[in-house]
Formats: C-alpha cells, sequence, structure tokens
C-alpha cells in the first residue's frame, strides 16, 4: 500500500473523483448561482459587456425585487401555484391513499398488473392529452380558472402517489392489522385507526411530490390560462415577463430563484424515497 | 318505538361492519374511485384524441366531421413533420447517451463517502427538482445574444478569439446543441440518484470478492459494478426517453423550435399546431405519434417489473 506507485494511483484516484465532482457540481448549479448573481446586480451593471460579469462592477441592488413583487404579478403567481398545489395534494391524498392500501393488501394476480397500469398511466404525457383537454376545458367553461388546473393535474398525480403508497403499505407488517382486528376493529377501522397513523412519513412523501409536481407542470398551464392573473410561477414567469422586447433579466431571475430553491431543498430531504418509487422493484 | 329504532341501528351497523370487513368489497371500494379518476382524466381524453385525429374538428368550430386518416396524410406530406421527427430523435438520442455517460461517472463518484456530500447532492439534483420552465429561463439569459456569459469566458480564456461571438440560440447547429445540453442538465441528476440506488444496493460482499480476488478499478467497474447496474440503468434510460422524447418546454421556453424550425420537435409543432394554431385535428395527429415510443417504454417497465417479482 505505500509503495510510491500505490500512493501515486490513490492521489490520481482522489484528484479524479474530486475533479467529477468539480465538474459536475459547476455544470448543474451554475445556472442558480448565475440566477443568484444576477438578481443582484444593477441593470447597467447587467448591460455592460466590457466589464468582468462575474463580479460586482456596482453595489449590489435590491431594485430587480422590488420590481417583481410591486411592478409584476409575481406574488399572485406565487399565490395561485400553492393554491392550485394544495387542492391538488387533497385530491390526490383522497384517491391514492384508499387505492394504495387496497393494491398493497389485495391478493391474487390482478394486483400487481393493477398496480403497474395505474404507475404506467403516469408515463402518458401532458403533449398526448393537451390537444382533447384544450376542447373538454372549453366545453366545461373553465378557460383562465385555476380550477382547470386542479381538475387535470391529478392526472399526474394520481397515479404515481398510488404507486409510491402501495410500496409503503407494503412495508407496513399485516400482523399489526390483525392484532387491532382481534381487538374489535372492522377491517376497514384497521386501516384508517392503525395503518394511516404510522405511516405519517409515507403521506408526507407524496404531498411533498404532489406539490412539486404542480410546481413544475408548464404544458397545461400555457394551455387552458391565457390571462395573466391566473398563472402559475412557472408559466407565468416565462410567458408573462418575456413578452415584448424587453427583458428585465434581473426580476427574472429572481423570479425563478425564489420559485426553484426552497422547493429543491425541501424535495431534496424525500429524493430516496421517489427513486425506490421511479425503480419499481428493480432495486430493492 | 325506541326498541325498533335500535334494532334498525343495530341492523344497519351490522351491515356497514360487515362491509367494512368484506375484503373483496372493501378493495374495490377503495381502488374505485382513483381508477374512475384517472380513466376519466387520462383514459378518455386519450381516447378524445385518437378521435380527433379522423376528424376536422378546430378550436372555434362546433362541427366535427369525420375525415379518416386524412390528417396523417397531411401531416406527413408536410416538411416540418420530417424535420421535427429528426430533431425530436437527434435531440433524445444524444441528449440521452450523454446524460448515461455522465450519470455514471457522477453516480460513482457520489457512492464514496465524503464531508458536505449532502451539500453537493442538493447542488447537484437543483436542475431536476426545480421547474424546468425557470431553469430554462436561466439558460435563456447564459445563452444570451449579446450578453452570453459563455462567451465571456470563452473570450478571456482566450478560447473563443477576440471577434468571435456565436449567437447560440440564433444558430442552427448551435441551437440544436443548446436544447441539448440544457436537457441533459435537466435529466443527469435524476438519472444519477437512479444509478446511485443501484450502486448501494449492490452487496459489499460482491466488491470485497472482487478485491480478494485482485480485481483493478477498471475490470471491477467493468466486470463487476456494470453488468449488475444494467437492470436500474434501464430504467433510468426509459425515464430519460420518456421526458425527454414527449418534451416540449425546454424547446419551447428556449428556442420556440427556431431558428426556421431548426430545432422544432414533435411535441412543440402539435402546440403550435393544435392550441395556437387552433387546428385540434392536425395537433392531434401529430401527437399521436409520440405514441408508439411510449408503448416501448411501458413494454420494456412490465418486462423489468416482472423480473422484480420473479427474483
Amino acid at each position: 500500500m505505500t509503495s510510491p506507485a500505490g500512493r501515486l494511483r490513490r492521489i490520481a484516484m482522489a484528484g479524479g473523483h474530486a475533479g467529477v465532482l468539480v465538474f459536475f457540481i459547476t455544470f448543474l448549479a451554475f445556472p442558480f448561482y448565475w440566477m443568484l448573481m444576477t438578481t443582484f446586480k444593477t441593470t447597467i451593471d447587467l448591460h455592460d459587456v466590457n466589464k468582468n460579469p462575474y463580479l460586482f462592477n456596482e453595489p449590489p441592488t435590491l431594485e430587480h425585487l422590488k420590481v417583481l413583487f410591486e411592478d409584476t404579478q409575481y406574488l399572485q403567481w406565487l399565490i395561485n401555484t400553492g393554491a392550485v398545489g394544495v387542492a391538488v395534494v387533497v385530491i390526490t391524498l383522497v384517491l391514492a391513499v384508499p387505492a394504495g392500501y387496497a393494491l398493497a393488501r389485495m391478493t391474487g394476480p390482478w394486483a400487481q398488473t393493477l398496480g403497474i397500469a395505474i404507475f404506467l398511466t403516469y408515463l402518458v404525457p401532458p403533449t398526448i392529452l393537451f390537444i382533447p383537454f384544450a376542447r373538454i376545458i372549453a366545453v366545461l367553461g373553465l378557460q383562465d380558472s385555476l380550477w382547470s388546473l386542479v381538475l387535470v393535474y391529478p392526472s399526474f398525480t394520481v397515479p404515481f402517489c398510488t404507486w409510491l403508497l402501495m410500496g409503503f403499505f407494503k412495508a407496513i407488517p399485516r400482523d399489526l392489522e390483525d392484532a387491532a382486528m382481534i381487538d374489535g376493529l372492522s377491517r376497514f377501522g384497521a386501516f384508517v385507526k392503525v395503518v394511516l397513523p404510522i405511516s405519517i412519513a409515507g403521506l408526507l412523501t407524496v404531498v411533498i411530490f404532489a406539490f412539486t409536481l404542480v410546481t413544475q407542470e408548464f404544458v397545461y398551464g400555457v394551455t387552458f390560462i391565457t390571462s395573466s392573473q391566473s398563472y402559475t410561477v412557472s408559466v407565468g414567469v416565462p410567458t408573462f415577463l418575456v413578452r415584448g422586447d424587453v427583458y428585465f433579466w434581473g426580476s427574472m431571475m429572481g423570479a425563478c430563484l425564489i420559485a426553484s430553491v426552497p422547493i429543491a431543498i425541501i424535495y431534496n430531504f424525500f429524493v430516496d424515497r421517489f427513486v425506490v418509487g421511479f425503480t419499481v422493484g428493480a432495486v430493492k | 318505538m325506541t326498541t325498533v329504532t335500535t334494532a334498525a341501528m343495530t341492523a344497519a351497523v351490522g351491515r356497514r361492519t360487515r362491509l367494512a370487513d368484506n375484503e373483496r368489497w372493501l378493495w374495490r371500494l377503495m381502488l374505485a374511485p382513483a381508477i374512475l379518476y384517472i380513466v376519466l382524466v387520462v383514459g378518455f381524453p386519450f381516447f378524445l384524441s385518437l378521435f380527433y385525429s379522423v376528424s376536422n374538428v378546430t378550436v372555434g368550430s362546433r362541427d366535427m366531421g369525420f375525415v379518416g386518416l386524412e390528417n396523417f396524410h397531411r401531416v406527413i406530406d408536410s416538411r416540418t413533420f420530417w424535420t421535427a421527427l429528426r430533431n425530436t430523435l437527434i435531440f433524445t438520442i444524444v441528449s440521452q447517451f450523454f446524460v448515461l455517460v455522465f450519470a455514471n461517472m457522477l453516480a460513482m463518484a457520489l457512492s464514496t463517502d465524503f464531508r458536505g456530500k449532502w451539500v453537493v447532492r442538493l447542488l447537484i439534483l437543483l436542475p431536476w427538482v426545480a421547474p424546468i420552465s425557470l431553469g430554462s429561463i436561466g439558460w435563456l439569459w447564459i445563452f444570451d445574444s449579446i450578453y452570453s456569459v459563455i462567451n465571456w469566458t470563452g473570450q478571456a480564456l482566450r478560447i473563443l478569439g477576440p471577434t468571435e461571438w456565436p449567437i447560440w440560440l440564433g444558430q442552427p447547429n448551435l441551437a440544436m446543441a443548446s436544447i441539448i445540453i440544457v436537457q441533459i442538465w435537466r435529466i443527469v441528476p435524476l438519472a444519477t440518484v437512479i444509478i446511485l440506488a443501484g450502486l448501494t444496493s449492490i452487496p459489499q460482499d460482491i466488491h470485497d470478492a472482487a478485491e480478494v480476488d485482485g480485481a483493478g478499478f477498471w475490470r471491477h467497474t467493468l466486470q463487476i459494478t456494470f453488468p449488475l447496474l444494467l437492470p436500474i440503468t434501464l430504467v433510468a434510460v426509459l425515464f430519460g426517453v420518456i421526458f425527454t422524447f414527449t418534451d416540449m418546454i425546454v424547446v419551447f421556453v428556449l428556442t420556440r423550435g427556431g431558428p426556421y424550425d431548426t430545432t422544432q420537435v414533435l411535441a412543440t409543432w402539435a402546440f403550435f399546431t393544435g392550441i395556437q394554431g387552433g387546428d385540434l385535428a392536425g395537433g392531434a395527429a401529430v401527437s399521436l405519434f409520440l405514441f408508439p415510443v411510449l408503448v416501448a417504454v411501458a413494454i420494456v417497465f412490465l418486462m423489468l417489473a416482472r423480473r422484480a417479482e420473479v427474483t
């Protein structure tokens, strides 16, 4: 181990390891670092091609954030996103929790097939469904209404969350429920009073996942909503703040940063659970 | 009177208890709402889409007639279709090739323990968890025709000559390269965490045995780790392909299909035809060309799931 060749090899490996990490952190996180810099630079500084763009050539400013919150409907978009998110999370829980539990406890060859069939509907992309939806939403008179999003977003949250919950419930030993039923609870009572309270972690994962999917959605939003006060953040910033010839880069980057980073941090706590769901049992 | 009510109540309670205990019916009742909703918001629109593709429906008019395969003929006869199909394939294949290579490298680097791993993982995951429409806006600024930080850096490092100033989103090949870069940027985090989960699930005994047998880094990686990772890598690729082949957000935000349709993909073209152009029938026909890939991916998933069930 202590031979010069061995040491050299170890140094090379450590160097390679660090190099790979530095390269990918730079590539993957750079746009967010750049958003941060742009948000706090003065417009003159942003538009000076001759100065080093990595430095603050003029003192940092809060002007862009002031414009964003006072002169645009950004705050309204944040509120819209939150409202749609909460409504979709509630619908998702109401539909996916019982379904996930039933799939976890059903016996027979149908249970697994049905579970996978539900999971596969998650893969049907908005870009196949948005055309018929455009007309359905028009017929229902829901254009420009946030209710159109509340109606349609469960189409991708319910399948994946049902699948995730099925996995969670399968991990809970049946003995617990059997014991509760001997103590006099019904089959359903055992689910509500015994299984649900110990599944808080699973339920929370589903809440986070459904909410992040709502904040990320763009295709349906841009299809159904055309009036600016009903946008969600992910639709409002790219369509409304970019309109016209003048790009308010400082405000736009601030808008992207504020909507991205909190979600990213929360999501980070739950990533491992999502991965288990994504991998369809290919990883145990 | 009271006894009657009590008896009725007991009967009702009894029936309810029996329902709450009858597993067969209970499972059906618990599954029904979710399945009904999925059928209504996924199944129904999907069949409507099939129906629209053989009709002459538009946004404005209420009339709808059957026109057979006319829309598909119209789509196939158009030059934009072939451009979009080719672009979609290039966009998907090139980006997913790099995703595969990058995600494997990054997952290997993350599989060892080091200080600050938590922060590194957060930074690496950002592109995947942040709304992609907003991430793309970040790139729009990075690729800006006048203020591109890439060009400034390139000139500062003397990679670009003093008069070289590529217009990233305005020149056909560069525009294609740009949307591919952004798509790689977006999918690499997801593929990395999936492959990382596969790496950590390989039992330590296998690594130890390889070590004892004297396998070096490359031999260990190529002959032990990669073959064991194959199923999980396949999952990562499938998600990447689905999320790339059917995606319109990156292209929509960065180039809107331009310049001159050189970055037009099937999904954006379906949007511009069906929603902005109001030709729902034509748009439906275009978007149905996304379906075969979906079916292929679904079949591979089913095979994987069956395999996981057996083992």
